[in-house]
């Protein structure tokens, strides 16, 4: 595999300019996560709306561009949708990145398949996979409330 | 001395693309070691120390062999002195554990520096909960070294140790060690080195040194994994209680009492990293047979050209600028991170360390998050550093920066 598929220009754009990098004013579900192998750390904010939705979702952190980017796609793509929607698409994610050729949730459009899918590149860097993921286990654990640090150590 | 044939001593890098930068993490093996541990187990092979046949006096004899080895090469008094550990992160925890279970009581200080390896630290922080004893740490100066001035600034009345490490494994600082162990001893307080990285790369003489510990993880020094070493003064090794009971590390045993084995099998419990022991034997002529001057010649020449040719490429930073340095080279490239930078060298075979290093509490005063790491053996050349260097061009291209 070509290098210049993990590091696509989306992928470089979005590490260099994350978009949602702030601290959500009253959010009212967080999480972090964090990376011992390389001590990336991520702070993941939602504010709900009364009927689940996400009215607006930011991270904290540092990062390599894989873990920025990931951050900076994801916080982007879960506005607007309930958690229901979310954590469908969160699983739809991580299975690609586990072992999906593709993603199959319908509640994705086809042009944030096609954003997603510039994060698949990783699948071919074991050590790179948790850059990718990070965010999205501690999306998880901000939805949950379940007040747990993700520690990517602990996942597999 | 020619260093251009040394890689054809290590049969990783026959018909390998590979440039590898990360000696100070692991270094490779040289055929000599490989071909050791093979014969042993075809044709040597037998527990050592335990049985009366002809198989195990031999395998005894090369273990103790390996032993006086070490000693001669480390110039310590007595190969009594010299304990087989399985990592130098099991030797300090050994060093750690019952020098603090007899010695350390509430409120004394334990003095490590902001430099050390998580290995010389953690086993430290165990007797935080265990005894109540307080950690202290020098401070690391702007060039990334700490100063005896440093050390002594931290050593107080309750200072029971002083444990510091040799080289840096992330700023390649040496440290003035011969004078913290004089400085230490006039107050009375013994010395742990960390000599991980100092062992590989630098000429060692514990009657010289007169530190206390010393400890070594062979698998940096062109030995195999699963092997440390403890140099400790016979004194401290007679003093202080065993670290694990089992068998070969006993005198008498009864319902009622136990007796413990002479040095240095009172600190060898249980069947040892037979092969391994027998093995390193090889690593240390190795490097006897190149000469630790000539060594130390080759890595310096390397070092001085690599920071010249990252100092001129724009946007690479190096961490650190000590005076006197060993054979790390650790830097940053504004606006990537060390672990992209890892990711695309290794496209090129360019093998070298991202992360913390298992230094997180210098990263964190150093303010960086993490840093990439190139780190020298013998087998390294210019070209080695070239290629490093294009590949770190080449990243900068792929992030668009000049």
């Amino acid at each position: 595999m070509n290098i210049k598929e993990l590091y696509q220009e989306i992928i470089l754009e979005h590490g260099k300019n994350p978009r949602n990098l702030r601290k959500t004013d009253n959010f009212n579900k967080d999480a972090k996560g964090y990376n011992p192998l390389c001590g990336d750390s991520v702070h993941v904010y939602l504010k709900l709306d009364e009927k689940k939705k996400v009215e607006d979702a930011s991270f904290e952190g540092s990062g390599c561009a894989i873990s920025m980017a990931s951050a900076s796609i994801m916080t982007d793509l879960v506005k607007g949708k309930d958690t229901k929607e979310v954590k469908e698409i969160i699983n739809d994610f991580l299975g690609m990145i586990k072992e999906n050729p593709e993603l199959k949730s319908k509640i994705l459009k086809d042009e944030e398949k096609t954003k997603l899918m510039c994060l698949s590149g990783v699948k071919q860097y074991p050590m790179r996979v948790k850059c990718a993921t990070l965010s999205w286990h501690t999306l998880i654990s901000a939805i949950d409330n379940s007040h747990e640090e993700i520690n990517t150590e602990k996942l597999y | 001395m020619n260093f251009s044939n040394i890689k054809k001593e290590f049969p990783i890098f026959n018909n390998k693309n590979l440039i590898y930068l990360d000696s100070a993490n692991s270094s490779q093996k040289p055929q000599s070691v490989i071909d050791r541990i093979n014969d042993f187990y075809s044709n040597e092979f037998s527990n050592v120390g335990r049985s009366i046949h002809a198989l195990s006096i031999a395998a005894t004899n090369n273990y103790e062999n390996t032993r006086v080895s070490v000693q001669k090469y480390i110039n310590a008094k007595d190969k009594d002195e010299i304990v087989f550990t399985k990592g130098a992160t099991e030797a300090i925890n050994l060093v750690a554990n019952t020098f603090g279970q007899k010695y350390l009581k509430e409120g004394d200080e334990i003095l490590l520096t902001e430099l050390e390896h998580h290995s010389n630290y953690v086993p430290w922080h165990y007797l935080r909960n265990l005894k109540g004893v307080k950690i202290e740490f020098a401070e690391v100066n702007n060039d990334g070294e700490v100063t005896v001035a440093g050390i002594e600034k931290k050593i107080s009345s309750k200072t029971k140790m002083i444990s510091v490490t040799h080289l840096s494994n992330v700023t390649g600082a040496i440290l003035p060690i011969k004078e913290i162990t004089e400085l230490a001893h006039l107050k009375g307080i013994p010395v742990l080195i960390d000599g991980c990285q100092g062992a590989p790369h630098l000429k060692l003489d514990m009657q010289d040194l007169d530190c206390d510990f010393y400890t070594i993880s062979c698998h940096k020094m062109y030995g195999p994994t699963g092997l440390g070493i403890l140099y400790a003064k016979k004194k401290w090794l007679e003093e202080l209680p065993p670290y694990q009971g089992g068998g070969g590390m006993i005198k008498e045993v009864k319902k009622d009492s136990v007796s413990y084995g002479d040095l240095p099998n009172k600190y060898e419990a249980g069947t040892m990293a037979t092969a391994q022991i027998v093995a390193f034997d090889q690593s240390i002529k190795f490097l006897e047979k190149i000469g630790m001057n000539n060594v130390i010649q080759h890595e310096k020449e390397l070092m001085d050209y690599g920071q010249e040719i990252l100092r001129k490429n724009n946007s690479v930073k190096l961490v650190g600028n000590p005076k006197e340095k060993g054979a790390v080279l650790s830097f940053t490239i504004e606006g990537v991170h060390p672990h992209d930078i890892a990711t695309i060298l290794d496209e090129d075979g360019v093998a070298i360390r991202a992360g913390h290093h298992c230094c997180q509490i210098l990263h964190e005063k150093l303010g960086i998050a993490a840093s990439a790491r190139a780190s020298l053996g013998i087998y390294n050349t210019k070209e080695d550093l070239n290629q490093l260097n294009s590949s770190i061009n080449k990243c900068k291209k792929i992030f668009n920066l000049k």
